[in-house]
């Protein structure tokens, strides 16, 4: 033919040209890029999630502390609602037309196609009539959900709550929360959401484009079933733990009591407290505000962030490094004429006792006799390695837990330091010795303890010499299983021989005349303790007493603060009288020594008036001014005073944890 | 005429009629998996879209083998009357069709429904055979390449007033004909040219494009600086060139429909509409991309199954293919095509007569068209412009047509040898 006929090869050449481009199309979005095949995957695949129900606590003996009861929620899917009688669901659902608008407005935005939540938490009746009508109204259903409810009303801040998961958390777990899912947010709650969660069971669902279940994806090979979670026996003895919040309404305070023997808490008290119950169902948001904004903080845990000297309560520590340490023995007397010789510092003694040995040293809490033994202490090795003597000491103070968490098993333990010398010379240069830091001999200065702490020390002296570390979970589970770190045992290096002398002061000052813990005399029962009493430059002296009993063999070793108390046998020491006698005897007898009634305890207002909040600035200064004052004006005893009683007022910015 | 008859299937082309009858195959095989539902396992029904399909193959069977029993003469000599009727058909459905999907496209005729633009394909393919056939016709002269111009935008234009944008823009493909028998290659380069800019012209500056076309034209004009009439040229095409930019962009802005402007937005990925008229295309790129290499199964492709794809059946069928039989599923179909369409345009060469060779090539290149427009959107390199893919989307009146034009260039060529 002509020339045209070459033609004929560019238009098969297009078609062929057209093919590969298509091919090559395709090859990329079918075999290069597997963007699609996910997308696809998407689009029908949707996993559906069983919520397994959230295990039950319940204290030692089995008695429930939080369980769960059925709510109900609305759900509502836009695109699935036909027009309906509104005003009678919103009578149901007792929602004005306003609100009706503006959460359906809210769902709309929220996804057109998947179901989300109308209505929050209704009651079984408003279910029960809900239900009956659920025919009229068309893209509505009731989503059953459980949530917590705790009998007995006890231990707010210890069992914690449980509230949506914030997107911090989810992304923290990594893909197991979907917003809207719950979480433990504080207390046991929190840091045992894992093992009371259980595991979410999941089905894989096919959807079509209508978003209508078209049924499960290869016959459900990789769904799995919902796993409930473990129930969770705690430590806690709910009888004392209910009489210790009774005993510390309108105080501010805590309570804490050890099972000596497997430090297993038996009592976690932190007033003023909240009821559990308020954090659950429907006006959580509104009580959540109404506790958070209590200038009494009933969020902030006390017995684990509370920060206080220990003041008297630290000498019978004191006591066992030094008879350890063989600079004293329990026989070893010291004068105390009312006041003690530092160089030319006078310290004062509360009282005149004359010559004085260790038994009566402890059960008088005399000031003197503790400032000769921490003086024989820091001179062993002689004037001039007072330094290094400290570290020693500071050493053998820190086996007894103090300046370090405890290692609970409970979220948002605080630790306060324990100075080193190091920090002293920091603080002071390189010329200091004994007598600048002597407040420390009597458990004031630079010490600061939790409640928990100070009941731990009380175990370690009932178990003659170790403490496991103190647990609030006794066994997760049927099969009671622990972490074995709380079954293991601590010893603290002072051999058993030192205790009993130290523990027969303990007695005295609570079963002799002379002893300054009579009110905590236990009928029928040896009871060994010390009180302290924390001077507090913004009102009354916060109460302390830390003890254990009986004698031999103790069950329990407590510690009890009531701040604005006054001094320790006032209200610390009655009060751990009554949960002691409770936990050994199950029963109260009423009466202490000074003739008060449990009732009057539990009656007695000693809730400070707060003028304004407590200004932060002044906190913090403090330490310089009470620093500077103490080098100018160093004979003025008010100086040691000012000082310990700043710390005796939990610093504001720690309830900052809480959120 | 005796020795004709004896020969009859002899002469008649049966690897194309195999062909053709493997991608019905392929079309009913994947009407049959759209409307697939595993709970409801009833048997075969014939009010299904599948069921009626099979119905529309063997119709369209008889039909094809039917016109093989013509005589070959017929078609060139009633050419223009197939022209005429195929016309007024295009008028009448504009007063009495049926409004479907916003194109008035349909001629209800009892319980199935007429579509004569398909038609009007096979009508404008005789008629122009006939005329470029006829005596002494020149492609390179103005007359002629106006009548012809003439015999495509007539229906063209008809089409237009539907509207139907996809099907009007098939009879674009007559241009390769017409280019086979002589249509000078600068007025294809210029029409081509012209689409290019009118496409650059959307997602390019004016500035941009003035400069770059001032530059080409430049380079043009420097390289035949020693020919003066070929510079006066080169700058009356560049002069035209920046006008077109501004024409064209009001075209697109005032003569367009708002729906025609987002899909060639859409494709030209100046907006993204992923529920809206994107909706299609996502979901088809979905479809065929989860096919990966070997595809998902028959039967067992999600998007199929569930309906996340629209006209599934019909102008997206080719998304059910990529999903369940994957890449190679669809190299086969594009593989048979791509066979089909260069054995149509080698039959067409080895006719003795011009018409022949016109209609072949004619068809070669509406079904190309179709072919390269259809499977280009459901992957989302065109845009989507609602046209079927010839053989295989469900649908009666397509397949007969196409059908009938497959098998009117069958009978020409199996007389081949004859006179017409």
């Amino acid at each position: 033919m002509d020339q045209l006929f070459n033609r004929k090869y560019i238009i098969q050449g297009l078609f062929v040209l057209i093919a590969l481009i298509l091919l090559g199309r395709l090859f990329y979005i079918q075999v290069a890029s597997d963007k699609y095949f996910l997308d696809a995957n998407n689009n029908a695949l949707r996993k559906k999630f069983i919520y397994p129900a959230r295990g039950v606590i319940s204290d030692r003996n089995g008695k429930i502390l939080a369980q769960n009861q059925p709510t109900y929620d609305l759900m509502v899917t836009p695109n699935e609602v036909k027009p309906f009688d509104t005003l009678s669901l919103c009578n149901i659902i007792g929602i004005t037309m306003e609100d009706f608008r503006k959460k359906f407005h809210k769902a709309v935005v929220q996804s057109r196609y998947q179901a989300s939540i109308f209505q929050k938490l209704l009651s079984v009746q408003t279910y029960a009539t809900l239900q009956e009508r659920m025919a009229n109204f068309k893209g509505f259903e009731v989503q059953k959900r459980t949530i917590r409810y705790y009998p007995d009303s006890i231990g707010g801040q210890l069992l914690g709550y449980i509230r949506e998961a914030n997107q911090r958390e989810i992304e923290k777990h990594q893909g197991y929360y979907k917003p809207g899912d719950y979480i433990g947010k504080s207390g046991i709650e929190k840091q045992y959401e894992v093992e009371l969660r259980g595991t979410k069971g999941v089905r894989n669902m096919l959807y079509n484009a209508h978003n209508v279940a078209q049924g499960s994806y290869a016959d459900g090979k990789f769904d799995s079933l919902a796993i409930a979670g473990e129930q969770l026996t705690t430590t806690i003895d709910v009888e004392i733990q209910k009489l210790g919040e009774q005993l510390l309404t309108s105080k501010v305070g805590s309570i804490v009591a050890i099972e000596p023997a497997t430090g297993e808490i038996l009592a976690f008290v932190s007033s003023p407290g909240y009821d559990p119950n308020m954090m659950v169902g429907r006006e959580t948001g509104n009580n959540y505000m109404k506790i958070f904004s209590n200038p009494y903080r009933p969020f902030f845990i006390r017995p684990l962030k509370g920060r206080y000297s220990p003041g008297s309560a630290f000498k019978p520590l004191d006591a066992l490094i030094a008879l350890q340490d063989g600079v004293v023995d329990e026989f070893s007397t010291f004068n105390c004429p009312g006041y003690y010789w530092a160089g030319n510092r006078k310290f004062k003694c509360e009282h005149v006792d004359g010559n004085i040995a260790l038994r009566r040293g402890i059960a008088r809490s005399c000031n003197t006799y503790f400032y000769n033994i921490f003086a024989k202490m820091m001179l062993k090795k002689g004037g001039k390695n007072q330094h290094k003597a400290y570290d020693e000491w500071q050493e053998k103070v820190r086996k007894f837990g103090i300046g370090d968490t405890l290692g609970v098993d409970f979220p948002g333990e605080s630790s306060y330091k324990l100075f080193r010398a190091e920090d002293y010379t920091k603080r002071y240069s390189k010329y200091w010795g004994y007598t600048t830091i002597l407040s420390v001999a009597i458990g004031q200065g630079e010490i600061s303890t939790t409640p928990l702490q100070m009941a731990n020390i009380m175990a370690i002296i009932a178990n003659r010499g170790y403490y496991v570390k103190p647990h609030l979970v006794k066994g997760i589970g049927d099969t009671k299983y622990i972490d074995p770190k709380y079954k293991e045992k601590h010893t603290v290096g002072i051999d058993a021989r030192h205790f009993e002398s130290v523990i027969d002061g303990m007695q005295d000052a609570v079963n002799s005349s002379i002893g300054t813990a009579t009110e905590s005399r236990i009928p029928n029962i040896l009871m060994c303790g010390k009180t302290g009493t924390v001077q507090n430059v913004h009102g009354k002296n916060h109460s302390v007493f830390i003890g254990f009993a009986p004698r031999d063999n103790p069950k329990i070793a407590i510690a009890v603060i009531v701040e604005n108390g006054g001094y320790g046998g006032a209200y610390a020491a009655p009060i751990a009288s009554f949960i002691t006698e409770k936990y050994l005897t199950d029963s109260l007898k009423g009466r202490r020594i000074n003739g008060a009634t449990i009732d009057q305890y539990k009656a007695a207002n000693l809730l400070p008036v707060l003028k304004d909040k407590l200004p932060k600035q002044k906190l913090k200064t403090d330490t310089s001014k009470v620093d500077t004052a103490k080098k100018i004006i160093p004979t003025k005893a008010t100086v040691a005073r000012n000082q310990f009683n700043k710390v005796a007022i939990a610093p504001k910015n720690n309830a900052t944890t809480e959120q | 005429m005796q020795q004709q008859n004896s020969r009859f299937f002899f002469n008649v082309d049966w690897v194309t009629i195999l062909i053709y009858m493997a991608l019905c195959t392929v079309g009913f095989v994947n009407i049959f998996s759209v409307q697939y539902d595993p709970d409801k396992s009833e048997a075969f029904s014939f009010a299904a879209e599948y069921g009626k399909q099979l119905i529309f193959i063997i119709s369209a069977l008889i039909l094809g083998l039917s016109i093989l029993l013509l005589d070959s003469k017929f078609f060139s000599v009633f050419a223009p009357i197939v022209y005429g009727i195929t016309i007024i058909l295009l008028m009448v459905v504009l007063v009495v069709g049926r409004n479907v999907g916003g194109n008035q496209a349909w001629i209800p005729i009892g319980s199935f429904r007429l579509q004569p633009s398909e038609f009007a394909k096979f009508g404008t393919a005789l008629l122009l055979a006939r005329y470029i056939s006829s005596f002494n016709i020149k492609l390179n002269t103005f007359k002629p390449i106006l009548i012809c111009a003439a015999i495509i935008t007539l229906p063209m234009a008809l089409i237009m007033l539907q509207p139907d944008a996809g099907s009007m823009l098939v009879f674009l493909s007559f241009m390769f004909p017409l280019y086979r028998e002589g249509l000078p290659g600068n007025l294809l380069i210029i029409f081509w040219g012209a689409v290019v800019l009118f496409i650059l012209n959307l997602f390019l500056s004016p500035t941009l494009l003035i400069i770059s076309i001032l530059i080409i034209g430049g380079l043009f004009a420097y390289n035949s600086r020693k020919r003066l009439q070929k510079v006066i040229n080169v700058g009356i095409i560049t002069l035209i060139a920046i006008c077109y930019l501004f024409v064209a962009k009001y075209l697109f802005e005032n003569v367009l429909k708002p729906h025609q402007r987002t899909r060639i937005e859409l494709i030209l990925g100046l907006t993204s509409d992923n529920r809206g008229a994107g909706y299609n295309v996502i979901q088809s790129k979905i479809a065929i991309g989860a096919g990966q290499l070997t595809g998902r199964g028959y039967l067992e492709g999600t998007q199929t199954k569930f309906g996340y794809v629209p006209a599934q059946s019909t102008d997206f069928i080719f998304s059910t293919i990529g999903e369940e039989w994957g890449f190679a599923g669809c190299f086969v179909v594009i593989g048979l095509y791509i066979f089909l369409l260069l054995r149509i345009v080698n039959m067409a060469e080895r006719q003795r007569s011009v018409f022949s060779r016109v209609y072949g090539y004619s068809i070669a290149c509406i079904l190309f068209f179709h072919v390269f427009i259809n499977i280009g959107m459901t992957i989302g390199i065109m845009p989507v412009i609602g046209i079927p893919l010839p053989f295989i989307s469900y649908g009666g009146s397509s397949l007969w047509s196409f059908t009938i034009l497959l098998f009117i260039f069958l009978k020409l060529d199996s007389n081949r040898m004859g006179f017409i």
